[in-house]
């Protein structure tokens, strides 16, 4: 239950630093985003801020044999630069340029209740099973 | 740059790099959103759905808690809402393929030096300005 709660409350500093951040806010996003306006550097220093704090702090977490409440890290270890990294980041990248939503700020969004946000996470969750759909089909081919 | 927020900016980014921190810490894992939301709706194995749940639920109070003590924030009006779909779709499916979004390669791979992370946020970075560029000065839509 403790990782649960722990869970829960990684989610919820998640969230205030994104409103805090400016992040959840979608045009604060473009506004980064559209260099040839009128231009908002800040999400550079979110992004700065927040790699700061996980450059410094992971290197003394993964030396620990374990997580508090799991038996182990689980950590990506796929490590090949390839077409589907490539795409799918410019995929992605177009989608957030359209709407200045990226998926933890269009989440925490939801709170609002505006029809904006949540149009785009249910077509988010869609595109996330509608790709799962595809490489299935493939890998059975 | 008159709408130029740094303090706000590397505070907020500080308590989200503080709370992927804390997730692999105590939970070993990684606060990449959409693989954390995927995993969830579309989960490998049932004991990995509950972490993910509650993770979610921690994102979305954190915007109930506020806009209860901070007041409601300004939405944006009139982003059409076929726009708002075709790029839901767009971030879902990307997201997906590429095997991460702004905090997954973006938070917690540079912070662990991943190579394969850097390329993930040049590439979705450049292609985010470029479809900006596109939607706002080219196409003329109000985002």
């Amino acid at each position: 239950m403790s990782a649960l709660y722990s869970a829960l409350g990684a989610g919820f500093l998640f969230g205030i630093g994104l409103w805090v951040s400016g992040m959840a806010n979608p045009k604060k996003v473009l506004g980064f985003l559209d260099i040839t306006g009128d231009w908002d550097a800040s999400l550079m220093l979110v992004m700065g801020g927040a790699v700061a704090v996980t450059l410094v702090a992971f290197r003394f977490v993964l030396r620990r044999p374990a997580p508090l409440f799991d038996k182990r890290f689980f950590i990506p270890e796929t490590k090949s630069i390839d077409f589907p990294l490539v795409a799918g980041s410019a995929l992605f990248g177009v989608g957030w340029g359209i709407a200045g939503y990226c998926p933890g700020p269009a989440l925490t969004a939801l709170s609002t209740l505006s029809s904006e946000t949540i149009v785009f996470v249910i077509a988010m969750i869609a595109g996330g099973l509608l790709h799962k759909f595809v490489t299935q089909r493939e890998s059975k081919t | 740059m008159h709408d130029f927020t740094p303090i706000s900016a590397l505070i907020g980014g500080a308590l989200i790099g503080a709370a992927s921190v804390w997730l692999l810490a105590a939970n070993g894992r990684i606060a990449g959103i959409s693989s954390i939301l995927h995993g969830m709706l579309s989960p490998v194995a049932l004991p990995d759905v509950p972490w993910r749940a509650w993770f979610i639920a921690g994102l979305l109070a954190a915007g109930l808690a506020w806009q209860a003590f901070a007041g409601p924030v300004p939405l944006r009006e009139g982003f059409p809402a076929g726009w708002a779909a075709a790029a839901g779709l767009l971030v879902g499916f990307g997201t997906r393929m590429g095997g991460g979004c702004t905090s997954g390669h973006g938070v917690c791979g540079l912070g662990r030096l991943s190579l394969r992370s850097l390329v993930a946020v040049i590439v979705f970075m450049a292609a985010g300005m470029a479809a900006t560029y596109v939607v706002r000065h080219v196409l003329g839509i109000a985002s």
